[in-house]
Order: C-alpha cells, then sequence, then structure tokens
C-alpha cells in the first residue's frame, strides 16, 4: 500500500500521539468517568489506523503487524480471564471477586481491579478492530496482486 | 456456591485464546490440547450428572448477594435439566475434536478451527447455564458468530453461499430475541429468570405476554430450525467440516435452541393451552414434512440434516403434549411421561446423529465424495465405519434394542396415554419413513456394488476417527439403559421435576 504525500504524514505524526494520549486517558478513567475500556480502545485503534493509512507499508510488513497484534490480542484476554480466575485464587472462591482494596471514591487509583479490567478490555478492544482494518487491506492487496 | 460450576464457561474461553498464541509457536498443540480440555470438562460434568439429583446448585458470579431480595448479579444455576444437557455438550465435543485431530489435514489453519470450536463449546455451556437472560443472549452469539465461521471453513463458494444465509437468518433470529429480552425487562425490571417468574405471577397485560411469547418462540425457534424456521439448516449443517456437523446437528440446536424453548416455557412463562398447542403443531409439523424432505436426498449430510429437523420434531411435539396436560391441570404422571420421552429423545438424538455424521465424514475423508449414486462397496473396505454407522442408522429409525427405540416407544405410549390418537399415528408412520430412508443410505452407500474402479484401494480411516465413532455407537447402545426404572430415576427424574415444578425452580433459587 502506497503512503500519502509529505504534508499529511506530518500532520498525521503530530495527531496521532494526542489521539492516542486521549484513548489512554479514557481508559484509565474508565471506572469515575463516561467511557471505559471499550470506547478507549476503539480511540487508540483509530490512532494506529491513522498512522497505517498515511504511511502506508508494503504487503510483507502488514502481515507481520497482523500476527503480532494477534498476539496482543490474545494475551489481553487471557489477563482477563487470568484475573477473574485470581479473585478466585486470593479470597473467598468467587470467580470475578473484586479482591484488591477499593480506596477512595473518586481517587485514580481506586475501585480494585475495576481498572485493570478496563486497561486488558481496551488494549482488547484496540487490537481486534486494529486487526480487522489489517485483514481488509492484507485482503485488498492480494487480490490486487 | 460450588466453585467448579464456572469453569465451565471459564476453560473453554482461555483455551480458546491460549491456542492462538501457543498454536503459532507450538505445531499440533491445538490438535492435543483441546481434546485434553474437553476431556477434562466431561469428566467435571459426569461428576455434576452423578452428585446434582434433585439439588439446585447456584453461583453468583462476582459474589454479589442479592439486595432486598433482589438478584442484581450474574446467576449460574445447575439443576437436573442442566447437567444432562452440559453432559451431552462437552461428550459429543470431545469426541468431535478427537475425530477432527485426522480430518482437520484437508483444511489449513488449524488454530483458527481449534479456538472458534472452544468459542463454540465455550458459548453453548454458557447457554445452557446462564440463569438470567441477557447472559442467554450474550453467549448465544458467541457460540453462534463462531459457528457462522467454522460453516464458512472450506472458503469454496457453496460453503459461503450456506454461510450467509446462515447469517442471515440467524441475525434476525438475535434480533427477535434481543427485541423479546428488551420488552420483558420492560415490563418486568428484572432479567433473573426465577426473578421474572415471579414479577409475572402477580399479574400482567395478556396481549403483552402473548407477544413476548411469540417473539421468542420464534427466534429461539429458528435457532433450532423448528419448521417453518428451517431453510438455512440443510445448507449450513451439510456445509460444515463434518466434526463441525456434528456438532451443530447433534448439540447445537438443542442447547441455543430447544434447551432454552423448553426452559422458558417451563420455567419462567405460565403455560397457557392455546400456546402448548401452538408448539405441539410446530412439533408435528417439522417431524413430518422434515422426514418427506429428507427421503429424496442422494447427498448424504443434507439427508442427515434434513432428519435432524425430523427427529427434533420429536421432541418438541412430546414436550408439547406435556405442555398441554399440564396447561389443563391433570394427569401430571401422564405429562412427565412425555416430557420424560422428549428429554430421553434429545439425549438420543446427539448420540445418534452424532455419529452418523463423524461416519459421513469418515466416508467423504476417503472417497472424497458425499453423492450416494457415487459410493458402494465401502462395507468391505471400511468395516468399522459401516458398522457403526449401521448401529447409528437402526438407533434413528427405532429399531430395537438401540436407544431410539425405547424413546420413540415412550414417545408414543405417551401419546395415547393421553388421547392424541393421530400424533401417537404420526410418530409411527414417521419412524418407518425414517427406516428407509437410512436402508437407503445404507444399501447405497456400503452394500452396493461400485460401478467405478476408484473405490478399489480404499481403506479404513486413521485411529482417532475410529475411536470418536466406535465410542459414540457404544454409548447408542447404552443409552437404551436409560429405560431401566432406577437408572431413569437417577437421571431422568429431577430433570422432569424441575420443568414440572416452576415454583420449586424460582424459590430455591431466590432464597439461595
Amino acid at each position: 500500500m502506497k503512503g500519502m504525500t509529505i504534508i499529511v504524514k506530518k500532520t498525521t505524526q503530530l495527531i496521532a500521539g494526542m489521539i492516542f494520549m486521549y484513548g489512554i486517558y479514557v481508559i484509565v478513567h474508565g471506572h469515575l468517568t463516561p467511557g471505559g475500556g471499550f470506547a478507549g480502545g476503539v480511540v487508540i485503534a483509530g490512532s494506529f489506523i491513522l498512522v497505517t493509512l498515511s504511511n502506508g507499508g508494503d504487503f510483507m510488513k502488514l502481515l507481520k503487524e497482523e500476527s503480532g497484534t494477534t498476539i496482543v490480542e490474545s494475551l489481553a484476554t487471557i489477563l482477563v480471564i487470568v484475573i477473574a480466575v485470581s479473585g478466585f485464587l486470593f479470597g473467598t472462591k468467587i470467580f470475578f471477586n473484586n479482591f484488591l482494596p477499593k480506596g477512595i471514591v473518586g481517587h485514580l487509583v481506586s475501585a480494585g481491579v475495576l481498572p485493570l479490567y478496563n486497561i486488558f478490555v481496551g488494549t482488547e478492544v484496540a487490537a481486534s478492530i486494529f486487526i480487522i482494518f489489517l485483514s481488509l487491506i492484507i485482503f485488498k492487496e492480494e487480490s490486487k496482486g | 456456591m460450588n466453585p467448579l460450576i464456572p469453569l465451565f464457561v471459564v476453560i473453554p474461553l482461555a483455551g480458546a485464546f491460549l491456542i492462538m498464541i501457543i498454536g503459532r509457536f507450538i505445531e499440533e498443540f491445538n490438535k492435543y490440547f483441546t481434546s485434553l480440555v474437553l476431556l477434562f470438562l466431561t469428566c467435571i460434568s459426569f461428576y455434576f450428572l452423578f452428585t446434582t439429583g434433585e439439588k439446585i446448585f447456584v453461583y453468583k458470579v462476582g459474589g454479589w448477594e442479592p439486595i432486598n431480595s433482589v438478584p442484581i448479579g450474574i446467576y449460574m444455576v445447575m439443576d437436573g435439566f442442566t447437567v444432562i444437557v452440559v453432559c451431552i455438550i462437552n461428550l459429543i465435543g470431545f469426541l468431535s475434536a478427537f475425530y477432527s485431530i485426522s480430518y482437520i489435514k484437508r483444511y489449513t489453519a488449524g488454530n483458527y478451527f481449534y479456538a472458534l470450536f472452544c468459542l463454540m463449546i465455550g458459548g453453548m455451556n454458557g447457554v445452557v447455564l446462564s440463569g438470567d437472560l441477557f447472559n442467554i443472549f450474550v453467549f448465544l452469539e458467541i457460540s453462534v458468530i463462531s459457528s457462522y465461521a467454522l460453516v464458512a471453513f472450506g472458503v469454496e463458494s457453496n460453503e459461503l453461499e450456506a454461510s450467509f444465509k446462515y447469517q442471515i437468518l440467524g441475525g434476525l433470529a438475535s434480533f427477535l430475541i434481543l427485541f423479546g429480552i428488551g420488552f420483558i425487562y420492560w415490563k418486568t425490571k428484572t432479567l433473573n429468570i426465577a426473578d421474572i417468574k415471579e414479577a409475572f405471577s402477580s399479574g400482567y397485560n395478556k396481549t403483552t405476554y402473548l407477544f413476548i411469547q411469540i417473539l421468542l418462540l420464534s427466534g429461539f425457534g429458528l435457532k433450532a430450525a423448528i419448521i417453518p424456521f428451517h431453510a438455512w439448516l440443510p445448507d449450513a449443517h451439510s456445509s460444515a467440516p463434518s466434526p463441525i456437523s456434528a456438532m451443530l446437528s447433534g448439540i447445537f440446536i438443542k442447547a441455543v435452541g430447544i434447551y432454552v424453548i423448553i426452559r422458558l416455557f417451563f420455567n419462567m412463562f405460565v403455560i397457557s393451552e392455546s400456546m402448548a398447542i401452538l408448539i405441539t403443531t410446530l412439533g408435528t409439523v417439522s417431524m413430518v414434512i422434515g422426514v418427506f424432505l429428507a427421503i429424496g436426498q442422494w447427498d448424504i449430510k443434507r439427508l442427515l440434516a434434513y432428519h435432524s429437523i425430523s427427529q427434533m420434531g420429536y421432541v418438541v411435539m412430546s414436550v408439547g403434549i406435556g405442555m398441554i396436560l399440564l396447561s389443563r391441570g391433570a394427569k401430571s404422571e401422564i405429562a412427565s411421561l412425555a416430557i420424560a420421552g422428549g428429554i430421553f429423545h434429545l439425549i438420543n438424538h446427539a448420540a445418534f446423529k452424532g455419529l452418523l455424521f463423524l461416519n459421513a465424514g469418515a466416508i467423504e475423508y476417503t472417497t472424497g465424495t458425499r453423492n450416494l449414486k457415487e459410493m458402494g462397496g465401502l462395507a468391505k473396505s471400511m468395516p468399522v465405519t459401516s458398522a457403526t454407522s449401521f448401529i447409528a442408522s437402526m438407533s434413528i429409525s427405532g429399531v430395537p434394542p438401540f436407544n431410539g427405540f425405547f424413546s420413540k416407544l415412550i414417545i408414543i405410549i405417551a401419546a395415547i396415554m393421553a388421547k392424541f390418537y393421530l400424533l401417537a399415528l404420526l410418530a409411527v408412520i414417521v419412524s418407518i419413513i425414517t427406516l428407509a430412508s437410512f436402508l437407503k443410505f445404507q444399501r447405497y452407500a456400503f452394500y452396493n456394488k461400485s460401478d467405478n474402479n476408484k473405490n478399489q484401494n480404499i481403506r479404513e480411516v486413521p485411529f482417532p476417527m475410529v475411536f470418536s465413532m466406535v465410542v459414540l455407537s457404544i454409548i447408542c447402545v447404552l443409552l437404551s439403559l436409560l429405560v431401566l426404572p432406577e437408572i431413569r430415576h437417577a437421571i431422568l427424574t429431577p430433570a422432569i421435576d424441575i420443568l414440572t415444578d416452576p415454583v420449586k425452580y424460582s424459590t430455591s433459587i431466590l432464597v439461595q
């Protein structure tokens, strides 16, 4: 896939970082403000998609990126399950138990395991939406050549 | 709370994503890992089968206790009926996964196959174990979406077309189900099945209630492929890889279709006579039309797929007769007998239809065709496949001493005792036509002499496929033991008690 002009490239370099930071902000404040893992994950995936679209990349590089993203996605899902099961192990034998100290309402580090779930759900959503995008590009490249 | 209950959902989900990571680095990991995981789940499910009995286990996910006796958490419920379906899901799942060890060589991308397989099992276990409507919907989508991908796994034009048709009708069904759940939530302000039962018992609007029932019946009826909702089934079940066909036909339409219909109409809604008559009619129609559609087929897997519709008709009809009797408020022994026949036939169908699809897969694996006219004389070259498929054919057509005979006998006796003579007669006639079409299958596939020399150097299929088929055929014979009073009392009676006594179901969940 060919990239775009230098103007577009420079502009996305400026914007993509900010979009990425905003996605992280939405995810880590998931238990305090509207939004959370899913919404923030979609924003992060948007920044990746923007960079890929403007800079382009050859076929092999896209394939490599896709396999890396698949591993990240599966790892994030497994980590969600690991936290759920660790609620089972440390505590009262209950799956999805909130076993960490709850903290003070309104603080960034509070609500026990909920921020951790948000972070991993965010990673999972970002990775899976990016995979969908990459698969569409790879399909197009394959059918071209 | 029994800590083993959520394992039925956690282990397959974790397994699916582990396969996607570790399977990239270690070849062959996916095959053996999936079989081990499902073997473990089968062991736990049989442990529950022998310990549950009359008890109802409730598991509150996250430890959310009810507040002011309003259930706010996610409930997982394990009772006498659930445990039977969980057992057949994991057992047939294990045998199909083991069978796939050889069969999957026909395809590339084994990691995706096994990951989707685990997701489908996890979704079905979730549907069956879930105690609230919304989680039934969520797990149903997990299993249905993975089955869309598995139907199209061969990526040839007919497989993609079947999957597309299945997706459109499945999407329609999901919409109807979600719409019905939304209506229930609007009317009762709760999603827990036991709590909905309590909320409806304090009075409801008759029109809305009927509308909800029709929405849920058509939604889950589409998943269960009852006629007139059957259009997707023959294509989807015949295009999928054979182990997946065995899963779809053997347990998928039961777990996400029939099981949920039975559970909701017995334990959540108050049974009305008109609704019960509607369900019985749908069952009878699919029983009769399904077999007439099947008898003219020359493609083995299409023939088996149409027979699934017909046999599910038996289950729905028998359970419907039980519903009619219960709604009239009398003769609860005959109602119990009819429901017992339905559940017994549901278990038997999982065994013999799973086996028949595995046989069809073995024939396709060696000869490369699914057309009955191009086969012939396979009995000499494939003795195990021939013998096991003979057992399965006799079971499905209701020949003693195999399991299908006893369940059909119970259904027919119940219909006669309830004075539905026409339904009993139709059940006998359909059984005879089933026998005719399976004799055709036996003759053309195994005993007819073949004209072409292509079939000369055919050998028996590899060990994993033979093992699964032999185990399933032994199960087919052993399941007829369920008709003995002691065994029936231990396994079938708790399931019937929980269905015929909705008050016990709702109170014991809400009190715990």
